[in-house]
């Protein structure tokens, strides 16, 4: 006799669909958007025997949609951040948490230095400068700023800081970095915190993970300790970085500029940076590539049957 | 004295560079003459010097023009812009900005090939017209693993080289002479790199040689799923061709920095998505022109010194 394939419950926007199918080659899914019933009462209703979520996008897993599923023991992000999900109260209930490891981390990396090095050398501007004309009228374009040599503080050097330090090398730049985890065997300078990251670099790149350690952790003095030169790439979360601060210190000058790829509202995105030629915006895409997209369903694929057969879960988060 | 040496710059190109010039010598500046025989008339025995651009160098006519020139001092490191051959028979000597601008021009070919697979400029306008707030940005496409062909692996195509690699980019190249001892393939057609590559990079001097060297066969070999770089010189592509494999979809896309007929770029790449056009800003940061202008003015220094030339083409 069969045995019936487990049921997996999966949190996700409607627009998101890439992990349907390949989920449904080996479990029943129940996708929590489908009813029109409320969240809750769904939940109550139909997933009090799930032991496993898949969680995509950025909707929250609260205390309160825990409480619905007592049968719970793993979920399963699609994200490597998993500021989204209620670590601690996971904790409390012996519930593993996987994220997406390390499947998107070269897309990240080179999305960051592609934003560092598009915003030194102005290439968005430079772009629609040919473009509209502007260059057979008005002769030669604004002259940009140097990498070669640039001191760059790495906040995280985790999958993604490791590849963006390994990229930027060869550029010349002087890489060093702060991050929960000093080792011996890392050949880059450690400074002990964020501040002093800041006044010793020209740039400042953000790969880490948000949690209330990290929150607000790019704040006033770490950008006035950065200087009127100094540049953040930003492709952690939004909430690395105290934005309304962060807006002034752009709009004042006190910071040189910014390449972002994430915001604290998202989509909304402050409106006095679309006015500003010393940034560089995107819209949340570092990791936006198909292949990415096939690395993380292979990866949740691979947690869930390492879930179902008792064997060791492949990118499991730390819940503490 | 050397003041009274008379250096012809020929259109304007760094004001740092005007002040340095104008500091030693008599500097004449080309584009305040509204006709070149009235320029003639007045200064052609006193110019002991030309300096040029990528844009604007010395031909033969303007050669022949000056009976003093002693040496031309291009503010680039290409010099197809000055006719070498008539500078080899008058015994006149050429010098170009090697090396200070190596780094500067490799990261911006590292850059097109990011903003233009990744879509970065498209992001950016995207987030700016507030249509993040309707839905998010489409897939782009990864850099990293792509293969890389390099045409021409001088000092700029190693920059380039070294760049990629630290992407986990294989690296090909098509040069004049093997060159084993870098460890990268070499493919002896610029057809069967292109055929090899995701990603084909033009980072060669201009000469006779390497004039359109880049041409439908080579466009239709890279395909719709390749991408051309250049960062070279607008001749080296034809640029024709390239407007309709592009428009034609034969071509995946372009990002170039350079044109045939520069500032002017043909129109019908302004509304398409798969390109990014630069205004020729390879070298332009103030670190790097500043030291391509020192080694400018060292060269003539030291050539009206009667010492050793710096960087010597001719």
């Amino acid at each position: 006799m069969a045995e019936e394939s487990p049921l997996v419950l999966v949190h996700r926007p409607p627009t998101m669909k890439y992990m349907d199918e390949p989920l449904t080659r080996y479990y029943r899914i129940l996708t929590t958007h489908a009813s029109s019933d409320p969240l809750p009462l769904f939940l109550s209703r139909h997933a009090s025997s799930v032991r496993a979520v898949v969680s995509i996008g950025r909707f929250k897993i609260d205390a309160g949609f825990l409480s619905r599923l007592p049968s719970l023991q793993l979920i399963v992000c699609t994200s490597v951040g998993t500021d989204h999900v209620d670590l601690p109260e996971c904790n409390r209930r012996g519930i593993a948490v996987t994220n997406a490891g390390g499947a998107y981390s070269e897309d990240v990396a080179d999305y960051a230095v592609g934003l560092l090095i598009s915003f030194l050398r102005r290439i968005p501007a430079a772009d629609r400068y040919v473009r509209s004309g502007t260059w057979a009228k008005c002769g030669e374009f604004q002259l940009g700023i140097k990498l070669s040599g640039k001191r760059v503080g790495i906040l995280g050097l985790g999958s993604i800081g490791s590849l963006i330090a390994k990229r930027l090398e060869p550029f010349g730049c002087i890489i060093s970095y702060n991050s929960t985890c000093q080792k011996q065997s890392i050949p880059y300078l450690y400074y002990p915190d964020v501040v002093s990251l800041a006044a010793n670099n020209d740039v400042i790149v953000l790969c880490c993970a948000l949690n209330d350690q990290t929150r607000h952790i790019v704040n006033r003095e770490v950008m006035e300790s950065l200087g009127k030169n100094g540049v953040i790439i930003n492709v952690g979360r939004g909430g690395l970085i105290d934005e309304k601060e962060m807006v002034k210190c752009l709009v004042e000058g006190v910071i040189g500029g910014a390449g972002l790829d994430a915001f604290e509202k998202e989509p909304g995105v402050p409106v006095e940076l679309f006015g500003l030629d010393n940034v560089v915006l995107s819209p949340h895409c570092a990791i936006a590539t198909p292949g990415s997209f096939d690395n993380v369903v292979e990866l949740a694929l691979a947690n869930l049957k390492a879930f179902f057969s008792n064997q060791p879960l492949i990118s499991r988060v730390r819940l503490n | 004295s050397m003041e009274s040496i008379g250096v012809l710059m020929m259109c304007p190109m760094s004001s740092y560079l005007e002040n340095e010039l104008q500091k030693r010598f008599n500097l004449i500046r080309f584009w305040n003459f509204q006709e070149k025989s009235v320029f003639l008339e007045t200064h052609r025995n006193s110019i002991g010097a030309v300096v040029g651009n990528a844009s604007t160098g010395a031909d033969a006519e303007l050669i022949n023009d000056l009976p003093k020139l002693e040496i031309i001092s291009s503010f680039s490191v290409g010099i197809d812009k000055i006719d070498l051959g008539k500078c080899k028979e008058k015994g006149i000597r050429v010098t170009n900005t090697p090396d200070v601008l190596t780094e500067d021009v490799a990261d911006v070919a590292i850059s097109l090939i990011l903003t233009l697979l990744r879509r970065l400029c498209e992001c950016d306008r995207y987030v700016r017209s507030g249509k993040w707030k309707y839905g998010d940005f489409q897939l782009t496409t990864k850099f990293s693993g792509k293969s890389v062909g390099i045409l021409g692996l001088g000092r700029i195509g190693t920059a380039i080289a070294k760049r990629a690699e630290a992407f986990s980019c294989p690296v090909s190249y098509y040069s004049r002479r093997v060159k084993p001892d870098l460890g990268y393939k070499y493919y002896p057609t610029v057809v069967e790199l292109a055929q090899n590559s995701d990603i084909l990079v033009v980072a060669c001097p201009l000469t006779d040689e390497t004039r359109h060297i880049v041409n439908r066969n080579v466009m239709d070999a890279l395909g719709a799923k390749g991408v051309l770089i250049n960062i070279g010189r607008g001749p080296h592509v034809d640029e024709q061709e390239l407007v309709n494999a592009l428009t034609e979809g034969r071509l995946g896309g372009a990002a170039l920095d350079v044109f045939e007929q520069e500032p002017h770029v043909p129109e019908e790449l302004f509304g398409l998505q798969n390109v990014v056009l630069l205004p020729h800003v390879g070298s332009g940061t103030v670190e790097t022109e500043n030291a391509m202008a020192d080694l400018v003015v060292a060269n003539l220094e030291a050539h009206f010194a009667g010492e050793s030339l710096l960087t010597p083409v001719v």
